[in-house]
């Protein structure tokens, strides 16, 4: 205490004159970053939100006087019979998307984590949906779920199901982008998971194996204890990634046939730029709609993290 | 060209909100349309040209006969329409953009481009049913440099097996029955493109317009009918369920397979269907009733983005009239394969040198535009709840009927305000 004491009293004059130059440099070395972030990150954001409170017709855009309409866009959209509809669409898409990748994703990183001959050749094939441009898996997608001449149809034809209109029936299209997403998100999930398999020490499955505890035991007594951080992680990323997922729908479905594909995302991304006239306001209002969604469910994760480490 | 991409790229950003999808880089920009050096720029929604092409030399060769170079930037159809209203947005429009037609009065509409009576350019020789596309309350905002529409082309050998003669095909009802003929004979009888996008629309028109339906009701007896064709199409097996999903070029190709005896497409495939394994003709899409029912206009129309600096506008406009006398509508029509062009003198003109296109030249007389009949900027509202309610119905998730009140009701709530 005394010491601590002795030292606080001497080492200010110290302490200053080497801080001085810090004054300087520290906003220098930030300067890039904070202009990044305003630029890249506070910029559009704010012009997001200032589209969506403007009535923003194309004429209001060339000129730049639109009307402020204040929370009327926001009012529109929820009321909107399209809305319910889109956001159940976007709750299944997501929420499907992610348990079944995160399922999968989680089985193979178990499966390569014990590594026998081939595995690393084997795990980077799993890769290729994400290494693959997504005009091409969509449109590839798109092709095998052709109604008439598509192999998955001639496939269950074989088996002697029916032709099933995957992409063309209100019926099926949600559930037929949501296979090629799910497609898509495996090797993400793959990754983050096996990374996260390899921090746990070995010898925790040395002792259970000891005590002879099965396999089965082992991953749900400290596999899938010890990967919960991770676990966590992925799929809050995932969440988000698939929440803003445009792209594969649009190539494959355009939402429809009927909105019935039509996720928040989608909508949002049709009534900007989907149609002869850009209607910049509501999908504005759209997205950030969607950005809420994500937010609050960084917000969980932030909730939950804290409590693990209190416990 | 720094200043603007980025902010472009901004805004394109901040519309999309978290939406990962690429949404439209500008790739080419345009370096400032200055006045050094003469350079004036051009936009076309042509990316299949490049630079070696014969259009792009055709652009090049009006420029210097004005006196000027020309910068030609070439874009995706809907990225060009976003990418002109970013650009007026910053104020330097190029001088000249190549738009297609439904948007022309989207973009007069938001003030950003010139009426060519402003102008001193004369538009009456062009055809009155091409260039009503580009007018709003009474002025013409841009010339038609050609018109394209579509027909019904058929597959002759398939049509030959199944004993039916073209030229029986007058009314829906003589379609019906060729069709049900061919399905008999073990063939596939039609495809059309009836996706969730202004193509299905485009596609649905010939039979909505031939049924006596207007655009200002969706949900008339007439339309109803129109749908129902469609629909009958698709449960009875004449049509497969894909068309659902099919974009024209996807139609196409499947046309090209040499399965389907018709396809319903457009002006543009003349080339392509010359070249099919199997000899191909068309007939004109038939009204409800006979006739030839009316087909919508495709095509691009020249426009001039308003310009700060007007003394441009001399220049522009000779590179306006160099692109539409006839010889060079003929040009246009011919680079393009086929582009049939907009004014009398020019029909005659590609008649004369290509006597096969006499069909095509009667579609496109008899065209109409899609905006035409004053619909202006509500255009592209009308079609969204016309294709979307075309979707319901041919998925099954509601009948003609209802498909089309809904759609109605869309059309109303979207253009109410």
């Amino acid at each position: 205490m005394g010491a601590t004491r002795t030292a606080g009293v001497l080492s200010p004059p110290a302490h200053r004159a080497a801080r001085r130059p810090l004054r300087w440099t520290t906003p220098a070395f930030l300067a890039p970053l904070i202009v990044y972030l305003l630029l890249f990150y506070a910029y559009p954001l704010y012009r997001n939100i200032e589209l969506s409170l403007h009535d923003y017709t194309p004429r209001a855009f060339i000129q730049g006087n639109p009307e402020f309409t204040g929370l009327e866009s926001y009012a529109k959209i929820l009321s909107d019979d399209a809305f319910l509809r889109a956001l159940g669409n976007t709750a299944l898409f997501t929420l499907g998307s992610i348990a079944v990748q995160y399922a999968l994703g989680l089985a193979l990183a178990v499966f390569f984590h014990r590594s026998f001959r081939l595995s690393a050749v084997l795990r980077a094939m799993f890769l290729v949906p994400w290494l693959l441009p997504l005009i091409v898996s969509a449109s590839t997608w798109s092709w095998m779920l052709n109604s008439e001449n598509g192999i998955v149809n001639a496939a269950l034809q074989a088996f002697g199901i029916g032709q099933i209109n995957w992409l063309t029936s209100p019926d099926t299209s949600l559930l037929a982008v949501t296979i090629a997403n799910i497609w898509l998100g495996i090797p993400f999930n793959l990754v983050i998971l096996y990374a996260g398999l390899q921090n746990i020490p070995a010898p925790l499955y040395e002792a259970a194996g000891l005590d002879g505890a099965t396999a089965w035991q082992q991953f749900w007594r400290i596999t899938f204890p010890l990967l919960r951080p991770v676990s966590a992680i992925t799929l809050l990323l995932g969440l988000i990634y698939t929440l803003k997922v445009v792209d594969i729908i649009w190539i494959m479905t355009r939402g429809g046939p009927a909105d019935a594909s039509t996720t928040l995302a989608i909508w949002s991304y049709r009534e900007a730029f989907g149609t002869g006239q850009p209607d910049f306001s509501p999908a504005a209002a759209v997205g950030n709609l969607l950005i809420l969604i994500a937010f609050a469910a960084g917000l969980v994760h932030v909730r939950l993290q804290r409590g693990e480490e209190r416990s | 060209m720094k200043h603007p991409s980025a902010k472009a790229t901004l805004l394109g950003a901040a519309a999309l909100a978290l939406a990962a999808c690429a949404s439209t880089p500008p790739q080419g920009g345009t370096s400032a349309a200055g006045t050094e050096g003469g350079a004036y720029t051009w936009w076309d929604p042509y990316p299949q040209h490049d630079s070696s092409s014969a259009w792009a030399k055709r652009v090049g060769a009006c420029g210097q006969e004005a006196g000027v170079t020309i910068e030609r930037t070439a874009y995706d159809t809907t990225a060009l329409t976003n990418q002109a209203l970013l650009a007026g947005q910053e104020g330097n429009a190029p001088d000249v953009i190549l738009l297609d037609n439904p948007a022309v009065s989207t973009l007069a509409d938001a003030g950003m481009l010139t009426a060519m009576a402003d102008f001193g350019l004369e538009v009456n020789r062009f055809d009155k049913n091409l260039v009503a596309a580009g007018e709003l309350d009474g002025n013409t905002y841009g010339i038609p440099i050609g018109a394209n529409t579509l027909a019904l082309y058929y597959n002759k050998k398939i049509l030959d097996d199944a004993g039916v003669d073209p030229a029986t095909i007058k009314d829906w009802a003589s379609l019906d029955a060729a069709l049900k003929k061919v399905k008999a004979a073990g063939k596939k009888p039609i495809t059309f493109a009836a996706i969730g996008t202004e193509e299905g629309s485009f596609q649905f028109l010939p039979w909505f317009w031939g049924a006596g339906a207007q655009l200002t009701q969706l949900d008339s007896p007439q339309a109803v009918e129109a749908l129902q064709l469609w629909s009958s199409w698709l449960k009875d097996g004449l049509a497969p369920n894909s068309v659902i999903s099919n974009s024209q070029n996807t139609t196409w190709e499947e046309f090209l397979t040499g399965e389907f005896a018709f396809a319903e497409n457009g002006t543009w495939q003349i080339n392509s269907a010359a070249e099919a394994d199997f000899p191909t003709g068309i007939v004109q899409i038939p009204g409800k009733d006979g006739g030839t029912a009316p087909t919508p206009t495709g095509g691009e129309f020249i426009t001039v983005p308003v310009q700060k600096d007007t003394q441009r506008y001399a220049v522009t406009k000779k590179i306006l009239e160099c692109m539409t006398t006839p010889e060079g509508l003929v040009e246009t029509g011919t680079t393009f394969a086929y582009y049939i062009p907009s004014t009398a003198d020019g029909q005659q003109a590609i008649l004369a040198k290509e006597p096969s296109l006499k069909p095509w030249v009667t579609a496109v007389q008899s065209a109409k535009g899609r905006t035409s009949d004053n619909l202006g900027t509500d255009y592209p509202k009308i079609s969204e709840a016309l294709w979307t309610g075309v979707q319901k119905a041919l998925s099954g998730a509601a009948s003609p009927a209802d498909a089309l009140k809904d759609a109605q009701a869309q059309v109303e709530q979207a253009t109410g305000d």
